[in-house]
């Protein structure tokens, strides 16, 4: 490297280095931003952190082999969650077969087929209200909807399709978000080639957007789970010391069972609230982990 | 002069991108086995004329284009299947594009596509189709690695193994040496050279010395216009009819 003309006389390549007012300033700054950012996420994860503790220290002592598989007893004040934990379960489940498929082909139609016109800016619009929809008022459809007009009674079914009308834009959303990151280039390529959208769309684009498809799948999970509106009128019991046998037999389901043991049952030990809780809330995470560990197995074996 | 067939027959081909004019007017013959190569400046319409030449106007929504376009007898515009069209023409793109898929599932693509489910056929089409394209040596011992882990370089020669191994009749090389180092340019023109035996290939390039040293005939396209054909040669020794066209083979323009 050489010095130019106006170094004035000054060289070695110590001072060469040396920092300039605008590369202190520019050092603070990032610094400045590195600890608040750090800070915003330290504040995101203290609830989590205290809600856990809480649940833990409270409901730990509650959590046994006798209370996770038993039925409640003594008007549910007593006993256990056995026929809450299988339910919800089955919710999550059902509700995952009807969303999942129809998101995804949805997000697929809408990123890789649809051109761009009112009509599908209108479906976009659409979805995005959907999200915004409050869950009772998912609640009052599912009642039209799946109890009375399909016919299915208070059933599993019932509940389960009104969870997953309220979680599709969920998945809508993730699914076409992770086919749109998806190069151009790579559909390009493929269609140079001969191939059909489908073909193009079967080979390299769904092996490359399928994590950002489980995203959508893990958020909706935690919502299903957690969610007592949509399931109080559609399917959901207040007592019902029966495992499901079928999706048209109706149940109970944990966030369920919080609330009515909360609110409605007089007597019912803080000890037992806190334990339902943190099932609850290691069943979703549990459930979430797995998707995760399968996600990131996923992106192991793909990348560019 | 020998007969030759024609190949690829364009009569005056006009390409609009909304309103904007990118190509108007173009006819030109491309003939059976010589390389045709397209130089001009950038924005003068050589990849938008590359794109018309397999229907990629169709995935488009704001590229129009009318004209006629004949391949090997039969007008492309009447050609319902354009799947079997963009099968027998291979294109390289300027860039490397390296599916994430790994380099033997890159290359066997599209012979899958078409059908071809014959394990051994696919490796010796995967074999031939990688030393063609002078990748061969270097990928030999890891065929199932990602294509798109691989250099710019070498992805850029993965990629022309690809359009290889559609087979084709017609290979549309769009600036395929930008990502390239020069020892390896020059191994993928050699291949070329022996290609045209067999095939036809129209060769996209910024680079003139590359232009004269492969192709046959040459167009110079300039601002959206075909300025002029000739035999590659004669333009080069100054036979030119336009005199910009000598301006740009020389390098004096703008
Ligand atoms: N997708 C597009 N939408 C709108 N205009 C476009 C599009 N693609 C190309 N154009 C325009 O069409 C004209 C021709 O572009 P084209 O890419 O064919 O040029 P080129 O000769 O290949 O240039 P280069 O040498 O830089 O690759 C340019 O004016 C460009 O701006
Ligand atoms: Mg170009």
């Amino acid at each position: 490297m050489t010095h130019s003309e106006g170094d004035g006389g000054v060289s070695g390549p110590s001072l060469m280095f040396a920092a300039t007012p605008l590369n202190t300033r520019n050092h603070r700054l990032q610094w400045l931003f590195r600890a608040l950012f750090g800070l915003m996420t330290l504040i995101l994860v203290v609830p989590v952190g205290i809600i856990f503790g809480v649940l833990l220290v409270r409901g730990g002592p509650a959590i046994s082999f006798e209370f996770l598989f038993s039925y409640p007893s003594d008007g549910m004040t007593a006993g256990g969650i056995w026929p809450a934990l299988v339910g919800t379960i089955w919710l999550v489940a059902v509700s995952l077969v009807a969303s999942v498929p129809v998101g995804v082909a949805a997000a697929i139609y809408l990123s890789e087929y649809a051109s761009d016109s009112w009509l599908t800016r209108g479906i976009n619009l659409a979805i995005i209200n959907l999200a915004g929809v409050p869950s009772i008022v998912h609640a009052l459809f599912g009642v039209g909807a799946f109890v009375i007009f399909a016919g299915f009674g208070t059933s599993i079914l019932a509940a389960s399709l009104t969870l997953a009308v309220m979680t599709l834009p969920l998945v809508i959303v993730a699914t076409r978000e992770s086919l749109q990151a998806v190069p151009m280039a790579f559909r390009e390529a493929c269609w140079n080639m001969g191939a059909t959208r489908w073909q193009t769309i079967r080979t390299v684009v769904l092996p490359n957007a399928i994590s950002g498809i489980l995203t959508g799948v893990i958020l909706s999970v935690s919502r299903t789970a957690g969610e007592t509106a949509p399931i109080m009128f559609t399917g959901a019991a207040f007592f019902f010391p029966f495992l499901p046998t079928s999706v048209f037999d109706q149940t109970m389901a944990m966030a369920m069972h919080l609330f009515v043991i909360s609110t409605a049952v007089p007597g019912a030990p803080d000890e037992l609230k806190y334990g339902t809780a943190l099932t609850l809330i290691t069943l979703v995470l549990l459930m979430n982990a797995g998707s995760i560990w399968f996600r990131s197995y996923l992106r192991g074996k793909k990348k560019w | 002069m020998v007969v030759t067939d024609v190949k690829l027959a364009v009569r005056d081909l006009n390409i609009l991108y909304g309103s904007q004019q990118a190509l108007s007017g173009v006819s030109l013959d491309v003939h059976e086995h010589e390389i045709f190569g397209i130089i001009g400046p950038a924005g003068s319409g050589k990849t938008s004329f590359l794109r018309t030449l397999n229907r990629m106007e169709m995935l488009q929504e704001n590229m129009t284009v009318d004209g006629s376009i004949v391949f090997d007898g039969h007008d492309i515009s009447e050609i319902k299947n354009v799947y079997a069209l963009r099968r027998r023409i291979g294109v390289v793109f300027p860039l490397p594009v390296g599916l994430p898929l790994s380099i033997y599932d890159n290359v066997a693509l599209a012979p899958r596509l078409s059908g071809i489910k014959d394990k051994s056929a696919l490796d010796e089409i995967v074999e031939q189709c990688l030393m063609r394209a002078a990748l061969w040596d270097e990928v030999k011992d890891r065929l199932d690695v990602l294509g798109s882990l691989l250099s710019g370089g070498q992805q850029q020669r993965l990629t022309i193994a690809r359009a290889l191994s559609q087979d084709p009749e017609l290979l549309l090389l769009d600036e395929f040496s930008i990502a390239v180092d020069p020892v390896t340019t020059m191994r993928i023109e050699d291949v070329l050279k022996e290609l045209k035996e067999e095939i036809t290939i129209i060769l996209v390039t910024n680079l003139v010395q590359q232009a004269r040293r492969l192709a046959d005939r040459t167009a110079f396209f300039l601002d959206g216009k075909l300025i002029e054909v000739g035999e590659t040669e004669a333009l080069f020794s100054g036979e030119v009819k336009d005199r910009r066209t000598l301006d740009y083979l020389e390098g004096r323009f703008g």
